[in-house]
């Protein structure tokens, strides 16, 4: 898939975003927008092996994740994906939903492990990869990628996760944190500081690589870098803005769990209608790559 | 008869099943000279997973390598591999339903000389309340390996509570145990003592003493703590009309608790729970401890007894 045409599905999982947290009147838009051209880059751009109709098989690539509150995003993923009917999404939240308020693998096919309570899917995905690295032996073993939050590496057991994956030198463990600099109460430097985030991750023996989270080009690129680095494990830094896509949530802590009345809702959804359109035009015209 | 304690035999399991073909890890947070799982890495490197101090870690490591279609057991010590994970393995090993078998050592009071932050006597109420997850208290160190094998034969989360001190033997061998099954281990008709874990060896020995004074105690290992078996508490306590439960963990939450709740509904019977009371432990040896928290023997005889006296 064309760098183009992924700018303009993520802009498609925006909406579903806002739409479906609308309707669920519920939920965590911030955060889920933030991290839209990520999710949207690593199941579309063909860096992650990965085929939506053949959801367990054991050579695939995972990924987890690990800041489960986000689920819109991966859901809204999975329209893309074929794996569930946009229809679907409406369910959100709702009684026997198989769309949890956090991804719930007993439910969803495609949700590799369940996930909502923080710093817990870095230490799974480096289990999970070093077991896939036992097993692929002098082979490629299959790359697990986690998505984390920034807040989230407030979280001793991150730095566990960090300590051990680095001691086994996990080359086939991905870990992106989607840096929005915001949480619930705030700033992340307000609340207790994340940074330097980068430096950070290098003493603990990690590969960093910093991009520009809203660049498909950049997301792509520096996944690709990690998968393929094969001295341990690799982190990218996503820099991203809270929120990106619809101006009135940008940067606000106070939409990180909360929905949109269906005043905001319209609002969001037409701003989000203009980039989707503005999008698909770069795509058709080819500016995207 | 003197025993091994019940901890030696998880280790050795272990590799006997690597030997047999079965897909057993072990991960463990620097304690595994303790818990025995060293034993296991030395023969078997790949089946090893070193955590450091790290315990949280530990429990979704585990549960990574459960994805990996891995049989995955967790070790430390019980206080800080059921209560110090209590998330991890409610939040990831339980909630998602996984291959996760939670196997701490040092479980009680029997820790002994290391006091009352190591001795942990709260976990069957921890783990006990946790949907997806099945308990099993093994007695001696041929109910652990059963109990071992047990969780290794059987997809999804178990907890083992495993023991620092040695036992002494209950059974000849690991056959014939089953999860929900409970074991009659001396038939009587005048009181039942059913007890768990460390605690089933202080029960025979409080039955020989209440045969001596004339009262006819059956005593049942529970073994299965969650499922309990059911069947047979109920038939026992409806032939003895008065129940004793002994283990060497809190009055609240563990066996004692599972079979009241187990009576109240479906038949009320007089009983008296034998356990550590609303209290930590505290620096002694085991033997010490039993006495001090009254969950040794005699306090079991002196509590059937009474439960007897009043019927």
């Amino acid at each position: 898939m064309s760098l183009g045409e992924i700018a303009y599905r993520a802009n498609l999982m925006r909406y579903d975003i806002v739409d479906m947290i609308g309707e669920a009147g519920s939920g965590h838009p911030g955060g889920s927008l933030s991290s839209a051209d990520i999710v949207a880059t690593l199941y579309l751009s063909g860096v992650m092996d990965f085929d939506p109709a053949n959801l367990q098989s054991p050579a695939r690539d995972r990924f987890i994740l690990s800041k489960g509150h986000a689920a819109p995003v991966l859901y809204a993923a999975f329209v893309q994906l074929g794996i569930i009917e946009r229809d679907e999404i409406f369910t959100l939240r709702k009684l026997h939903s198989r769309l949890q308020g956090h991804p719930d693998c007993k439910k969803l096919p495609g949700v590799e492990v369940s996930t909502g309570s923080l710093g817990q899917g870095l230490s799974i995905a480096a289990g999970l990869a070093a077991g896939l690295a036992i097993d692929a032996g002098e082979g490629k073993a299959p790359t697990v990628f986690a998505l984390l939050g920034d807040g989230e590496t407030q979280e001793g057991q991150v730095w566990e996760a960090a300590m051990f994956a680095n001691q086994r030198k996990l080359s086939n463990l991905v870990a992106i944190i989607d840096y929005n600099d915001l949480q619930i109460d705030g700033h992340c430097e307000d609340v207790v500081g994340v940074a330097p985030m980068s430096q950070r991750w290098e003493a603990f023996g990690w590969k960093v690589f910093e991009i520009d989270g809203h660049s498909v080009e950049q997301i792509r690129d520096a996944l690709v870098q990690a998968k393929e680095h094969s001295e341990g494990p690799a982190l990218i830094v996503a820099k991203t803005v809270k929120g990106k896509g619809v101006s009135f949530m940008e940067d606000q802590a106070g939409w990180h769990g909360k929905a949109p009345d269906a005043e905001k809702r319209a609002a969001a959804l037409a701003e989000i209608e203009q980039l989707v359109a503005q999008s698909k035009s770069e795509m058709e015209a080819g500016n995207g790559r | 008869m003197a025993g091994k304690a019940t901890r030696a035999a998880y280790g050795e399991t272990l590799i006997e099943l690597v030997e047999e073909g079965v897909n057993v890890v072990a991960v463990d947070a620097d304690l595994s000279g303790s818990t025995t799982t060293a034993k296991l890495g030395k023969a078997y490197p790949e089946r090893f997973f070193q955590v450091g101090i790290a315990e949280q870690n530990m429990i979704d490591v585990a549960a990574g390598l459960a994805l990996s279609g891995r049989i995955a057991f967790t070790g430390s010590f019980a206080v800080f591999g059921t209560g110090r994970v209590y998330d991890q393995i409610r939040n990831t090993v339980c909630y998602s339903k996984l291959n996760v078998k939670i196997a701490p050592t040092h479980s009680g009071v029997s820790v002994g000389a290391d006091g009352g932050s190591h001795q942990m006597v709260e976990d069957i109420s921890l783990m006990r309340t946790l949907p997806n997850m099945r308990v099993l208290v093994p007695s001696d160190y041929n109910s652990a390996k059963a109990a071992i094998r047990l969780a290794a034969s059987i997809e999804g989360p178990f907890y083992i509570r495993l023991g620092r001190s040695s036992v002494p033997e209950v059974y000849e061998s690991p056959e014939g145990f089953e999860v929900g099954k409970a074991h009659v281990l001396r038939e009587g008709g005048d009181v039942t003592i059913v007890a768990c874990g460390s605690e089933v060896d202080e029960a025979i020995r409080a039955a020989e003493a209440l045969a001596a004074k004339g009262i006819s105690a059956e005593v049942i290992d529970a073994f299965s703590i969650k499922p309990l078996d059911s069947d047979t508490i109920l038939a026992s306590a409806g032939k003895t009309g008065a129940v004793i439960t002994a283990e060497e963990h809190s009055i609240y939450g563990g066996l004692g608790s599972a079979v009241a709740e187990l009576l109240a509904e479906r038949l009320p019977t007089p009983m008296k729970r034998i356990g550590v009371q609303d209290t930590f432990g505290t620096s002694g040896t085991p033997a010490e401890l039993f006495a001090e928290f009254e969950i040794d023997a005699e306090a079991i005889a002196r509590a059937a007894e009474m439960l007897v006296a009043s019927k």
